[in-house]
């Protein structure tokens, strides 16, 4: 990957779309797309591979049930053994719902603190915005100008098409995408 | 074709007709707005200082809760036997309203993920409000057995921890604690969910401010977050994660509710029909909620196009239905005693409907079933001076409904010489006054410091179907 970029805006999610499609069938790299909201079919049309955060969600809800259910089964039969209405010690049933709901929170938090994770993000983070529009009503895709065939003009033609609003270029340094 | 057009006499046929476009479904949001309209009117009211209307509804909300502030200092400082209880009628006033408090939080979860698991494109307009009353409904609601411990500092007591006295342990096999469980969860991960929610928005008020302390304070909670495509296919996933545990969740919340009283051996709370019954009427009664709030938010907060006709109607639907479970609930309740044989349970039905009580049964059953019948008709859906009062009727009647059974199941047990009434002391009217202006009051601040509709949300939805079905033409994979 070269250290230059190509940014290219514009006005409509529909236009993002289908210009993405276009360049990642014609091998362009894509980097990254900036939006304001989430464009539904832009994942396929970036080719992202479905994200494994399911698993992060299956794996901590089976750790907040089964580790209640240890728990309630510890303190119930084990550490001190109360009779409740006859029930047995171990009674099931009754540590389904505590153990449904720590599965509950345990997967949600463990869902969203791994996004927070995964995404880099977290409280008072510094971010400059590729353009200050993006998380208002400007649509950006970002190219890789890494191929030594990579022809500016080439691209343009191509995009110009989709109705769009700028063409720019941008150089990778450690404190983001510089003019 | 070509036939056809021979055949016919008179140009009839207009365009509409055949066009495809005419029979789709009408825009969400009117007004035309852009992406760019969206977040300039969304964010405008975080500029101005807000209207007389806004301060006038958030003084009365303040001194309710001043009221409501001095009645539970009051009650803590001497006792719940400030209380109009008796022996036959232990739980009443502040049970009912825990009970009501955490209904209305349902709608707000129905709303935000269980309409998004149906992909309802009109919820957006009202998730973020409707998620945020959740938050509100539901701490309004865990005050409420707070405040019935009488000594609401040990409340710690209620969590598992290892302790000098043993450890002995909370009872898991007990319903309250279930509840415990249940109702701190669902305040975590409704705060939760609302939070992720919010935090595409937050960026866009961090970008349009100017420096200064809102810059500061929108930029620390929002994350770092730059609109990535890569982040949003995440969030997208961990959203739906989201939703997809809220729905169970809510429902295994009054689920376990009811079972608070449907554990018990009172006749008229022993029965199996409590945990659907008591989820319906929940998310009835934050429907209702949801539209008081809503028809209230639009007028103060100037959000005509974006809260429109369709967003009322559908709500009213959804509350009508919600409505006729709760209807044949109460039905059922009534048939099964019958049928069952069991003279306790058929004597407190009947004491239900004719006995001292039988007022509050009767509020409960026009302002819950036969009033929102009225909703069948399209013509009052669509009229909000008459939503806003029906809406009213049904909160009115939901909290009814709590109170019937909780009183009138306790207040003639088994043992005719131990029958007792109650009447609820000034103290306890003052705490649920209380209650309400602590919720009024958290919502107003949320309505003037946050974006009221999810702009990130909202902006997805814009494009009008018609753009839609040509875009795809153009690309030639139209029906």
């Amino acid at each position: 990957m070269s250290d230059r970029r190509l940014l290219a805006s514009f006005d409509c999610e529909e236009d993002l779309l289908a210009a993405t499609t276009l360049l990642n069938s014609k091998g362009y790299r894509i980097v990254d797309a900036f939006t304001p909201y989430a464009v539904h079919g832009l994942d396929h049309a970036m080719g992202l591979k479905p994200s494994r955060l399911t698993w992060v969600c299956f794996v901590c809800g089976m750790v907040g049930a089964l580790g209640m259910l240890w728990f309630e089964y510890w303190i119930g039969a084990i550490s001190w053994p109360i009779d409740v209405g006859g029930k047995p010690w171990n009674s099931l049933p009754s540590n389904v719902p505590v153990a449904f709901e720590t599965a509950v929170l345990l997967a949600g938090f463990g869902s969203v603190f791994a996004l927070l994770g995964v995404s880099r993000l977290y409280p008072g983070k510094k971010v400059q915005p590729v353009l200050e529009r993006v998380t208002d009503d400007r649509f950006v895709l970002v190219l890789d100008e890494a191929d030594a065939r990579f022809d500016m003009s080439q691209v343009e033609a191509m995009l110009k098409p989709f109705n769009l609003a700028a063409l720019e270029e941008r150089v990778v340094t450690t404190e983001g995408l510089q003019r | 074709m070509a036939k056809s057009k021979k055949q016919r006499t008179t140009p009839v046929a207009p365009v509409q007709a055949a066009d495809p476009l005419a029979t789709l479904r009408p825009q969400l949001i009117t007004g035309g707005k852009t992406p760019a309209d969206v977040t300039r009117d969304i964010c405008a009211p975080l500029d101005h200082s807000p209207g007389a209307l806004w301060w006038s509804a958030f003084s009365v909300s303040m001194t309710a809760l001043i009221v409501g502030t001095i009645a539970v200092t009051y009650q803590i400082a001497t006792g719940i036997g400030t209380w109009g209880l008796n022996r036959t009628v232990g739980w009443a006033f502040d049970i009912t309203n825990f009970v009501f408090w955490v209904g209305i939080g349902h709608a707000g979860t129905l709303i935000s993920a269980v309409l998004f698991l149906f992909r309802q494109k009109w919820r957006t307009s009202v998730n973020r409000s409707a998620e945020a009353m959740t938050l509100i409904a539901v701490v309004c609601a865990g005050l409420f057995p707070v405040i019935h411990m009488g000594r609401p500092w040990l409340a710690f007591w209620m969590f598992p921890y290892p302790n000098t006295r043993g450890s002995l342990w909370v009872n898991f096999k007990s319903p309250l604690l279930w509840d415990v469980f249940a109702i701190s969860t669902y305040l975590l991960i409704s705060a939760v969910f609302w939070y992720v929610g919010l935090i595409p928005d937050l960026a866009t008020i961090r970008d349009k401010s100017k420096p200064g302390w809102r810059r500061r304070i929108t930029g620390f909670f929002s994350l770092g977050w730059n609109g990535s495509a890569r982040t949003w296919h995440r969030y997208e996933t961990v959203y739906m994660l989201l939703a997809g545990l809220a729905t169970p969740l809510v429902f295994s919340v009054h689920t376990i509710v009811s079972m608070d009283f449907a554990t018990a051996m009172i006749p008229g709370w022993h029965t199996t029909i409590f945990p659907p019954y008591f989820v319906a009427g929940a998310i009835f009664s934050g429907l209702a909620m949801v539209l008081t709030l809503m028809l209230i938010a639009r007028k103060v907060m100037h959000l005509e196009d974006y809260i429109t006709v369709l967003h009322i109607e559908a709500m009213c639907k959804l509350m009508l239905s919600m409505g006729c479970i709760v209807g044949l609930a109460y039905g059922t309740e009534f048939f099964i005693a019958a049928y069952s044989g069991n003279p306790y349970e058929q004597f407190v039905f009947l004491n239900r409907a004719l006995g001292p009580f039988s007022w509050a049964y009767w509020t409960m059953v026009s302002c819950n079933v036969l009033i929102p019948q009225l909703l069948w008709l399209r013509s009052l859906r669509r009229n909000f001076a008459f939503v806003f009062l029906i809406s009213i009727v049904v909160n009115i009647g939901m909290w009814f409904e709590r109170f019937v059974i909780i009183v009138t199941s306790l207040h003639r047990d088994f043992l005719p010489s131990s029958w007792a009434s109650y009447v609820p002391t000034i103290v306890e009217v003052a705490t649920l006054v209380g209650s309400f202006g602590l919720f009024f009051s958290c919502f107003l601040l949320f309505c003037r410091f946050m974006p009221v509709i999810a702009m990130a949300e909202v902006k997805g939805v814009l494009k009008s179907p018609q753009r839609d079905l040509k875009h795809d033409s153009a690309r030639g994979d139209a029906a």
